[in-house]
Formats: structure tokens, C-alpha cells, sequence
């Protein structure tokens, strides 16, 4: 796409771009791309665009690869058994279900779709996939991203890419569409659909990367961090209602370079010990499953060892044989590629030195934890006319990329059968143009302008965030008290908004990439307040309610009241379909 | 430093509308300045994910971890073939190690 080269000096020359289709979809990952393949197939005639803020070849969080596919149900296992074992990765639940059922009846299908698309499914001598855990299977993942992109493509999707979302398009509470901007082109678009779907990734840059330090150091983060939770906040500022936004995702990751970690613990089977050479699973987790317990304890454990005194902390993979070895960077090399030059930057050979392990940044995921949209079994959200699938669907964990792209086939069924007999209804001009001010009045504040970089509001959420949210150098804790405060600084930072200013587009994408981020952490802070417990620990930990309480056995949710512009909280009870002991996998 | 432009080999992939570095960062960090060549305005905002690399058709760009967290100068290249890449890998010390595999199957339409 050609870049603008001078920044317009007024509103008026800004070329607003009208694109009318049946079905909008915002985000071209994962998810995004397996609702175009279906639309193809439920029905050709449909008219189906993509929104994408990249270039969906290499876009967000599959840009770089991806070494295995973590659920694929295997022979003798069913899709209850799938879910049995997710609702005991989230501590019993409380889980949806319904949904995370649903899902798993698909997600095989999704996953021979990838292979029949030309991904490398790693298979041993007799053809038989290869499992590295109970679910989860080996891939060369390198090529997942174009792969997919090409079937969306050849699927006949319209893809319209460096367009940032930044607001949904309504008519009458109903959504019918998005308007955005190209951050390379500089136009105003506005995307007019009978249904749209939100696929969007979720939410990195919330909180400080503890490695934001030092100059070049501020992305060393797992989430993709471009992407901000702008599928999430364009809801929240519609009344969409919002599930489990305090189910934060913290993993165990690679220290300094924040890489998987269980590639190494769970695929390698190279145990984490803590500076005493203890083996702290089998040690201090065995009631728990040792390496095999809740993903949240095993995020936990290392920080804990910290806490004590005992750390740094490791995986132990001193003796692996150089073959296996190998093949761990091999797997490294599909996903985090880098994490192989960040050894050969330490000099370091993992066969004789053990692999420094840490707490990651938290992270707001529908894909992992299970934060994002209440929505039904069609995956729409409260909101009528808006769905969504993958990260921004939440009520449904360990998700992963066959149990997203299984949510975008469902997602797109659920659209399409919303659009039966509707008529797409004309844009409303006041919204439209409201927004288009709202998006480009950074841009032309002018240089002389005394306010704010983009940079500098999102450098003082992030501290804010980590400091009294619960982040990293918190050791993820935090109490009534401090979310006060956060909440209070939020509201002075969205208040601040007015200041913000850009110098060209990439900047204006920064801008409204912080304002989403404020919307997203209010809600955070919200969720975090109500629960007063402390359930999943490290994931969300209440240092003054530091135990199980039977009273939060539900889901907790949120709405943004359009009337007074506050967040309301309530509960939803938690639903037990598939029997068995919800502490058991 | 990610990711490190070599103006030497980059000539900013002349004649197409956009480089394909810049077509590729997940980020949109990649331009081409004035002088024709490639340039990462944003450091910091680099996640390393190395499409520009992969993307990269006169091998002009390399990625390199923060001198704060790794030191110099390690080296990482992919070496993109039609359904295989090779990945050469030099560590601190001078000791390179290559890995070669496929990452595409071939289908048949």
C-alpha cells in the first residue's frame, strides 16, 4: 500500500473509502482467516472482507511461526475428555462449557485442514502423528501464517490490509460494521456489513515488561505486541458484556527473552528446579500433579521459589542428548527463532548450562485463559450483529490455534445465518463523521501543539499497571487498595487522552493503540476488584484475600453502562455439562 | 539492535511499490528513507519475529538480541528455500551450527 507522505492539514482531506459487504471480519489471523475459508463453503456468493491492521501474510501472533498445535483430540479420546481436561487447567473452572464442548467436536477437522494446506504435521515411522504430551502435537510451523493467509485469500475473502479498527459501526444497539484508518494510506474507511466478527489477537502491553528497561529491550514479550486489545475495547465501549477479564494468562517463559518454557519442560521433559537444584514440581507440587499440574501453578511456581529466596530458577536440560537437543531448537527455530540466537548471544550450549525460567508480563487472552466477550453458542456477543472467535471469545481456555480456527468456522455460521433476510442499512453520517474526527484529530493538532506522545502515556500505564495491578515486579499480587489507585490513574490517563498528539500515521496507530489499552485495563481493574479471592494464583492473586472462596464459584462479568459511562460487574453461575471431577483432567 | 539493515546489499527493493520488508513487519516499523534504503524506525518496538528477515530477497537485514540481554555479536540467518528453510547459527565464541527442514508439503491440487 503507498504511504501518504505529507499529513493532510484539515479533515476535510481525508478521502472516506465506503466498502459494503454481507459479512466484516477484523483481524485476518488465526481465527480471522478459517471464518473466510468457511464462508466459501457455506455459501460462495457471500461477500466477505477482511479488515487487517498488518499484512495478513505475516501478521500478529503467527507472524514469526508456531512449533506445535497444543490440542488435537487423539484416537480413543473424545472431545468430553478434551474438556475435562481444559476445565482442570483453569483449577475446575468455572469454564463455559458449552462453548469450550463445541469447539473441540471441530477442532481435529481444523487441524487436517492445515495439514491438507500444506503444513508439516511431524509423524513417526509407522505415519502415526507424534504427540509431545497428552494433546498436544509437533509441528514445522514456520510457513503457519502464509499458509493460512493464501486459503483466506483463494477463498475469495476482500482483504483490505494496513487498516486499523478503531470503532464499531451501530445502528440501533445493533452492530453493522467498523470504520478504521489506513495507517499507511491515510484514508477513513468504513466497512458497512449485515454481521460482523471480531477476530482480533488480545491484549500484550498492558502491563511493563520487566525487561522495558533499557533501550530495544521493551518487546522482549510473549504475546505478539501489536496486538493491544483493540478487539476487546471497541466492544467494551459498545455495552458489549465482558467474561473473566481478571483470568489473566502468565506463563513460565525463558528469562530475558520471555520464550515457551513448556516446549522444554512438558515436550523435552527437562524438569524445573530452582537455584538449590531442588525439582520444585515434584517437590512442592505433587498434591497438584507436579509437572503436569494447572497451567497457572506451573506459571506460579518459579516466581514463588523467587520470593523464598530460592531462586533463579531453571529447566534442568544439562544431559539431554544432542540429538533431542536439536530438535528442541528445531522447535524453537519455528516459533521464537530468535531464542536461538539469544543462546548464541550468551554463548551458551543447553546441554551443559540449564535454561533460565521466569514469570512473563500478564497477558488478557480468550486463547489461552479465558478472557473476552460473554457470548452464545453461535459466538455472538451481547451485542447483536457482532461476533466473535479466538482471543476476543472468552468463557473457553486452551484454545490454541486448532481450537481458534474451530471458533472462526463457528463464528462464521453463526454470522451467517444471523444475515438471513437482513437488509444492510445505510451508515449513520453523524457517527461517521464524529468518528472520523476523533480518529484523525491527533494528526492534525500540529507540531507547536503542547501534549503527549503515545509513548509516553503507554510507558505510565504499564508501570501503573504493574505496580498496583498485579504485574511482574509484584510477583502478580495485588489488593483492594492498589486497584483503587490504578483505577483512579486510568481515569486522569483516559482524561488525558485530549493531549495525545502524532507526527504521521504510524503515531496516529500508536494513539489509538494506548486508548484502546486504558479501555481494556479499566475493565481489568474492574474484574480484579470483584473477585475478592484468590482462585488462580499468579494468574489472579488478592493478597488480601488470599484463599478459595466458594462464593466466586462463577463467572465474573462486566458492562460498560452507556447512559453514566461506569463499569458495572455482576456474576453469571457457572454451568457443569461434561460430568466428572472438575479438579481432574 | 533488531533489526540491522545492511545499506550495502539494500537497495529498497526498487521498482516495487513497497519494500518487502516493510510489506512484512507485523509492526510497521520498516520504511524506505531518502536515501532508498531500508530503515526500522522504532527499535524498541521490534519483536523479533524476523518476517523482514525471511522476507528479505538480498539477505540486507539481520536480526540481533539487545546488547542488554545477549552479546555481541551472535548471528541468525534463514535461508528461504520452496518448501524448506535452512537456519545458519553463530555464537559468541565462532561455533556455527545449521539446521535445514522442510516447512511446507507439497500438495497436489
Amino acid at each position: 500500500m503507498p504511504r501518504m507522505t505529507h499529513n493532510p492539514q484539515s479533515l476535510d482531506a481525508i478521502e472516506t473509502v465506503r466498502v459494503d459487504c454481507d459479512i466484516l471480519i477484523i483481524g485476518g489471523g488465526n481465527a480471522g482467516c478459517f471464518s473466510a475459508v468457511e464462508a466459501a463453503k457455506v455459501d460462495p456468493s457471500l461477500k466477505v472482507v477482511i479488515m487487517e491492521k498488518a499484512q495478513i501474510m505475516r501478521s500478529g501472533a503467527c507472524s514469526a511461526g508456531m512449533d506445535a498445535i497444543n490440542t488435537y483430540i487423539p484416537e480413543g479420546k473424545t472431545p468430553e475428555d478434551l474438556v475435562r481436561w481444559c476445565r482442570s487447567q483453569v483449577g475446575g473452572g468455572p469454564i463455559r462449557e458449552d462453548l469450550a464442548l463445541s469447539n473441540a467436536q471441530e477442532l481435529n477437522e481444523s487441524v487436517d485442514d492445515l495439514e491438507r494446506w500444506g503444513l508439516p504435521i511431524l509423524r513417526d515411522e509407522n505415519g502415526k502423528i507424534r504427540y509431545r504430551g497428552a494433546w498436544d502435537i509437533s509441528i514445522h510451523g514456520e510457513q503457519l501464517k502464509p499458509i493460512m493467509a493464501e486459503k483466506a485469500l483463494e477463498s475469495g475473502a476482500e482483504v483490505y490490509n494496513r487498516v486499523a479498527c478503531t470503532q464499531l459501526l451501530m445502528d440501533k444497539g445493533r452492530c453493522v460494521g467498523a470504520l478504521g484508518f489506513g495507517v499507511r494510506d491515510g484514508k477513513f474507511y468504513v466497512f458497512n456489513a449485515k454481521a460482523t466478527i471480531n477476530a482480533t489477537g488480545g491484549a500484550a502491553g498492558l502491563y511493563k515488561s520487566y525487561t522495558a528497561d533499557a533501550t530495544d529491550c521493551h518487546h522482549q514479550i510473549w504475546m505478539c505486541p501489536y496486538c493491544v486489545g483493540t478487539g476487546y475495547a471497541v466492544g467494551i465501549r459498545q455495552g458489549a458484556e465482558m467474561t473473566s477479564m481478571e483470568q489473566r494468562w502468565v506463563a513460565t517463559r525463558t528469562k530475558d527473552f520471555c520464550g515457551p518454557v513448556d516446549t522444554i519442560s512438558v515436550g523435552y521433559k527437562a524438569p524445573i528446579i530452582n537455584a538449590k537444584g531442588e525439582r520444585i514440581m515434584q517437590s512442592r507440587y505433587a498434591h497438584l500433579g507436579a509437572d503436569k499440574a494447572p497451567r497457572y501453578i506451573r506459571a506460579n511456581a518459579p516466581m514463588e521459589e523467587w520470593l523464598a529466596g530460592r531462586g533463579p530458577t531453571y529447566c534442568d536440560t544439562r544431559g539431554m542428548d544432542p540429538k533431542l537437543a536439536e530438535q528442541m531448537m528445531t522447535d524453537y527455530l519455528n516459533e521464537r527463532p530468535s531464542f536461538v540466537l539469544f543462546l548464541a548471544s550468551r554463548g551458551q550450549d543447553p546441554t551443559k548450562e540449564p535454561i533460565e525460567i521466569y514469570g512473563s508480563d500478564p497477558y488478557i487472552v480468550g486463547g489461552h485463559t479465558q478472557s473476552g466477550f460473554w457470548v452464545d453458542l453461535c459466538r455472538m456477543t451481547t451485542v447483536p450483529g457482532l461476533f466473535a472467535a479466538g482471543e476476543t471469545a472468552g468463557g473457553n481456555p486452551n484454545k490454541f490455534v486448532g481450537g481458534c480456527a474451530a471458533e472462526g468456522k463457528l463464528a462464521l455460521r453463526g454470522a451467517a445465518s444471523y444475515i438471513m433476510d437482513l437488509v444492510l442499512p445505510e451508515p449513520d453520517p453523524a457517527q461517521v463523521a464524529a468518528e472520523k474526527a476523533r480518529v484523525f484529530e491527533p494528526l492534525l493538532r500540529g507540531a507547536d501543539f503542547d501534549g503527549l506522545l503515545a509513548l509516553e502515556m503507554e510507558e505510565r500505564l504499564q508501570r501503573l499497571m504493574d505496580e498496583y495491578a498485579g504485574g511482574t515486579s509484584q510477583f502478580y499480587r495485588t489488593n483492594e487498595e492498589r486497584l483503587d489507585y490504578a483505577l483512579k490513574h486510568i481515569a486522569m490517563l483516559k482524561d488525558q487522552a485530549k493531549y495525545l498528539k502524532a507526527s504521521d500515521l504510524h503515531d496516529l496507530m500508536s494513539v489509538h493503540e494506548v486508548i484502546d489499552r486504558l479501555d481494556v485495563a479499566e475493565v481489568l481493574c474492574h474484574h480484579l476488584k470483584f473477585r475478592k479471592e484468590t482462585r488462580w494464583q499468579g494468574w489472579q492473586t488478592r493478597s488480601d484475600y488470599p484463599e478459595v472462596d466458594p462464593t466466586y464459584d462463577c463467572h465474573v462479568e462486566s458492562r460498560k453502562n452507556l447512559a453514566t459511562g461506569e463499569i458495572e460487574t455482576f456474576t453469571r453461575p457457572y454451568e457443569q455439562l461434561v460430568p466428572g471431577d472438575r479438579y481432574k483432567p | 539492535m533488531p533489526p540491522i539493515v545492511d545499506p550495502k546489499k539494500c537497495n529498497g527493493c526498487e521498482g516495487r511499490e513497497e519494500s518487502f520488508c516493510e510489506e512484512a513487519c507485523p509492526g510497521d516499523l520498516m520504511y524506505v528513507g531518502a536515501d532508498g534504503k531500508s530503515h526500522c524506525h522504532a527499535t524498541r518496538d521490534c519483536w523479533d519475529c524476523m518476517s523482514c528477515v525471511k522476507m528479505c530477497p538480498r539477505n540486507a537485514i539481520e536480526t540481533r538480541i539487545p546488547y542488554q540481554l545477549g552479546y555481541h555479536k551472535a548471528r541468525l540467518t534463514p535461508i528461504m528455500g520452496k518448501n524448506s528453510i535452512t537456519w545458519k547459527c553463530t555464537d559468541i565464541k565462532g561455533q556455527t551450527v545449521t539446521y535445514k527442514y522442510r516447512n511446507r508439503l507439497d500438495i497436489k491440487d
